[in-house]
């Protein structure tokens, strides 16, 4: 009956990416720092990665599960966090006299909305809501590789492929066709403080890594207390084990 | 039974259990008052892991439920609250979304345990008959589960499931609007899931407290399928069961961990973490992994009303397997014939399972109407006619000459153990 559990196992293992790769190229897998079980995020590449997205994303993406507070984690300090929030004018209130007023934001405050609200959103970009970027990194197939494919994947459209208007070409988004106009498109679109060169390829590796970040931000804590806990577990099958031919000696 | 005479005669304990005998029940429930047979393999491990993943369940989801709110504009982002802000969110909703899958796998072991060991078989029936009913109560409690996050594949697979009730003739409109509470999945649908998300696992607990008590009546069933002779088959469930099944825990939750901590999102749909939209169908919907097989069974069939009439089927004929398998011998050791055609028979869910998650178009359209087929075939067809074909090996004596060797004086070995 172990074959039950080796079938079972190998039925997973097909029907989990049996929903994921629904045609279109492979994406090319990149090396991030934090897969496997060790991973961390690496704090510069997302600290760049966080800069792209405040100078490029965030003209239309919003980011609202996302507070200026939980820059934190990723290594800004408190006096830049609140710098970072207080360069953003946020509309606030009532007061007492009833009226809303706006105020630099704080820590505690979201990441502010490039739009008012979706419509908005939608009225500005030829009628499609710019989706929000918090779990961008959970919520397509291949996580930060589909994202860092995505922005660079950018090329001119095959000839027997008719691009509509406002539409553009993209080898890895489903169905080649996005509305998004390529965002990341020459180097140093961003300059990075630290040396960093900001070719296209990089820029779109740090975001894709701090959105990685946005969207699981606990991902560290959870790996580290994950090694704990299988250590210990690991450690208490051998003593049950143990226990187990102890107390079944007199049986045998 | 009754505490007078119970060996719970002194102290605290024993005032208590004289006026109340809970620890005389307890002790003949899973204590040394327990006879069990002596034979138990791995495979009768994963009835404690159920209980365990329900307890999981049901604490994992307490906690949740402090921090969620069950409202269509609000529901999406507490989810998040929860993985970003609650102290350990994360570690609970990962633990209750992999804990669901983690349940299932262990109850489908169970099952399959009970299949190929026959332990459906009289005198079990109605052990049997419970079994199924937890495990139709934690597919209602598990499909309402996963629409509470009120993620994309949340709202399309409630809209799915719940429009398959239309199909019943007459009455089938009105039983989808009563689900609903309205004419849409909407608000009302995402309260009265949460209510009942919340209430059915109670009913589960209810319902294994009876699948207990039934499975006291006769005992375990055991890998030779035969019954015991006398005190010599049977060893008392503590210490030896209680010992091994911690064991078994201890294993089962490395497994359990490590989905939690290093791929929780593994068994998930990425579109589950898109918010709802009633105005943009995913291109494919699937439900969670474990309905996969059915989803198959449903899809296979082109029309409507009979592709629910199977997907149920398919479980509610559990209920009559009892009669189905016209075999007197239990245990599939002894059936040559069978344990064949029982592997068929997992190779078959494992295939459903596949097609299920697939677009129901092309080849796999095709094996999932062979899948399908098959399914109903083993269980209507093949497992009345095996029965009464096939020639079963010898059965054993008795539980313990196997066990023993036939060397050692059964009666001084078994004797059990004293605190």
């Amino acid at each position: 009956m172990l074959r039950i559990v080796f079938a079972t196992v190998a039925a997973l293992a097909i029907a989990a990416p049996a929903y994921a790769a629904e045609g279109g190229p492979e994406l090319p897998k990149l090396k991030w720092s934090f897969n496997g079980a060790f991973g961390t995020f690496d704090r510069g590449e997302v600290q760049r990665g966080f800069q792209v997205y405040k100078e490029v994303c965030a003209a239309c993406h919003s980011m609202h599960y996302v507070s200026y507070r939980n820059l934190a984690d990723i290594g800004f300090t408190e006096a830049e966090v609140k710098a970072i929030a207080a360069a953003n004018e946020v509309t606030a209130g009532p007061n007492d006299d009833g009226e809303m007023f706006q105020r630099p934001a704080l820590p505690s405050d979201r990441f502010k909305s490039p739009y008012a609200n979706s419509k908005a959103a939608a009225a500005a970009n030829n009628g499609k809501a710019p989706p929000d970027l918090s779990l961008m990194a959970k919520a397509r197939n291949g996580g930060a590789d589909y994202i860092h494919a995505l922005l660079t994947g950018y090329e001119k459209a095959p000839a027997d492929v008719q691009v509509p208007e406002g539409g553009n070409y993209n080898k890895y988004f489903p169905g080649h066709i996005i509305a998004m106009p390529q965002p990341i498109a020459s180097e140093g679109q961003v300059s990075y403080e630290d040396g960093t060169k900001p070719t296209v390829d990089q820029m779109s590796r740090d975001v894709s890594a701090f959105l990685m970040w946005a969207a699981e931000p606990k991902l560290e804590a959870r790996h580290a207390m994950g090694l704990k806990v299988i250590i210990f577990l690991v450690i208490m099958s051998f003593l049950f084990y143990g226990v187990k031919r102890r107390v079944w000696a007199d049986l045998h | 039974m009754s505490g007078i005479h119970s060996k719970f005669n002194k102290g605290i304990i024993g005032w208590i259990d004289y006026r109340l005998p809970i620890f005389t029940i307890l002790d003949d429930m899973v204590g040394t008052g327990y006879p069990t047979p002596r034979n138990l393999n791995y495979w009768w491990n994963f009835g404690s892991l159920a209980g365990l993943c329900l307890v999981i369940q049901i604490v994992t989801g307490i906690v949740l439920a402090m921090h969620y709110t069950p409202h269509v504009d609000l529901a999406f982002a507490s989810v998040e609250h929860i993985m970003r802000d609650v102290n350990y969110g994360w570690l609970l909703r990962y633990v209750h979304a992999n804990g669901a899958s983690m349940f299932f796998v262990v109850v489908y072991i169970h099952i399959f345990r009970g299949l190929y060991f026959g332990s459906y078989k009289s005198p079990r029936e109605v052990l049997w008959f419970l079994g199924i009913i937890i495990f139709l109560l934690m597919m209602a409690t598990a499909f309402m589960g996963y629409v509470l996050p009120w993620g994309q594949m949340s709202f399309w697979g409630a809209t799915v499931i719940t429009n398959l009730f239309s199909a019943i003739p007459v009455v089938g409109d009105y039983i989808v609007t009563l689900l609903w509470g309205g004419f849409s999945v909407d608000n009302p649908t995402l309260n009265r899931f949460f209510s009942l998300h919340y209430l059915l696992p109670f009913a589960i607990a209810a319902v294994v407290v009876l699948h207990i008590l039934a499975l006291h009546q006769h005992g375990s069933n055991n890998p030779l399928g035969i019954d015991a002779n006398g005190p010599q088959d049977k060893i008392p469930f503590h210490p030896y069961y209680t010992v091994k099944d911690l064991f078994g825990i201890a294993v089962f939750l490395i497994f359990f961990s490590a989905l939690v901590f290093y791929a929780p999102n593994m068994l998930g749909e990425v579109d589950n973490y898109i918010e709802a939209n009633p105005l943009v169908t995913p291109a494919h919907i699937v439900p969670e992994w474990y309905f996969l097989p059915f989803y198959a069974i449903l899809r296979s069939i082109p029309d409507k009303l009979f592709g629910v009439l199977a997907m149920f089927g398919s479980i509610l004929l559990l209920f009559v397997l009892p009669w189905l398998d016209t075999s007197r011998v239990r245990s599939a050791r002894f059936r040559p014939v069978f344990k064949v055609f029982f592997y068929v028979f997992i190779a078959d869910c494992v295939l459903l399972l596949v097609c299920g998650g697939k677009p129901p178009e092309g080849i796999w359209l095709i094996l999932g109407r062979i899948g399908t087929a098959y399914y109903f075939i083993h269980f209507l067809i093949l497992l009345p006619v095996i029965g009464f074909w096939e020639r079963p090996l010898p059965l054993p004596k008795s539980i313990s000459e196997p066990v023993l060797g036939g060397g050692k004086p059964a009666a001084a070995v078994a004797a059990p153990a004293k605190e």
